[in-house]
């Protein structure tokens, strides 16, 4: 019984820790802005989220034989990482579009709360069901 | 707890930027120095920044990896009755290009705010973060 009241809980903190990792990856490509050679990261949320929830991936492939190789890292806990790739080359082979690091924090903060209130929601809901006033 | 280690990430390009800052004040302050007794003009420095893992894969921070001097060479002005010129009359000045100064300490600025108010934001996503369920 009270793991169905805390099961919609269970999906929203792993969101709120992917979003967290996230906002930890975008912080780096933002100090990172100045760095030569330095490449910018990413991850797909919503296959990440997927990924930890237990489902497959979307980039891998079905493991069907005992010699394939898993591609990606296995832990779902560790999204994905991806690369981004610059619409304007730099000089110094920097691939960090500042502008659109910043679009995807603020974005990203926003998700957080987001989630962050939708935790504090089902809390109390869940609360004011405990003491059934 | 991820979200704290964004304090030492951007906390990192804080400190780096600032010591380009740094580098670009004392680059501007001796602009206009000229060659001392020994012949040597003050070269124009420069911080080379890089990556640096900080624990996980998603956090790189940023720390400056060695300060080089330019090679270029100085401004030479003639001036024969200046006390420090040469046997034809010139004098050497630092190799400062100002312009390019101003421009480096702008972009040092604008990035030094970026991360001050990433970890603003951080900060006031961990507070709430905090008073979760309340």
């Amino acid at each position: 019984m009270l793991e169905r009241m805390t099961a919609r809980l269970d999906s929203h903190g792993s969101a709120l820790v992917l979003r967290a990792q996230r906002q930890q990856l975008i912080a780096s490509n933002i100090a990172n802005a100045d760095t030569p050679g330095y490449v910018a990261r990413d991850f797909d949320f919503a296959a990440a989220l997927k990924k930890v929830n237990g489902g497959p991936a979307s980039s891998s492939m079905s493991l069907t034989s005992q010699g394939h190789m898993r591609t990606g890292n296995a832990d779902p806990r560790r999204p994905d990482q991806v690369y981004a790739l610059n619409a304007q080359p730099a000089m110094d082979s920097n691939t960090v579009d500042l502008d659109r690091e910043r679009a995807s924090f603020v974005d990203n903060a926003v998700q957080y709360e987001t989630t962050l209130r939708f935790i504090n929601g089902h809390v109390k809901t869940m609360l004011s069901a405990i003491t059934g006033q | 707890m991820s979200m704290l280690s964004i304090f030492n990430i951007s906390g990192s390009a804080v400190s780096a930027q600032s010591q380009r800052l740094n580098v670009v004040a004392s680059n501007l302050a001796n602009a206009d120095a000229v060659a001392g007794p020994d012949g040597q003009s003050y070269k124009a420095r420069h911080v080379l920044f890089q990556t640096v893992a900080m624990g996980s894969d998603a956090s790189r921070g940023v720390k400056v990896q060695n300060i080089v001097e330019s090679d270029a060479p100085g401004r030479r002005v003639h001036a024969p009755h200046h006390p420090s010129a040469d046997t034809d009359g010139y004098v050497t000045h630092s190799n400062v290009n100002p312009v390019e100064e101003m421009v480096n300490m702008i972009s040092a600025s604008r990035s030094y705010q970026n991360n001050v108010e990433v970890m603003n934001t951080a900060k006031t996503l961990l507070l709430k973060t905090l008073q979760m369920g309340q």
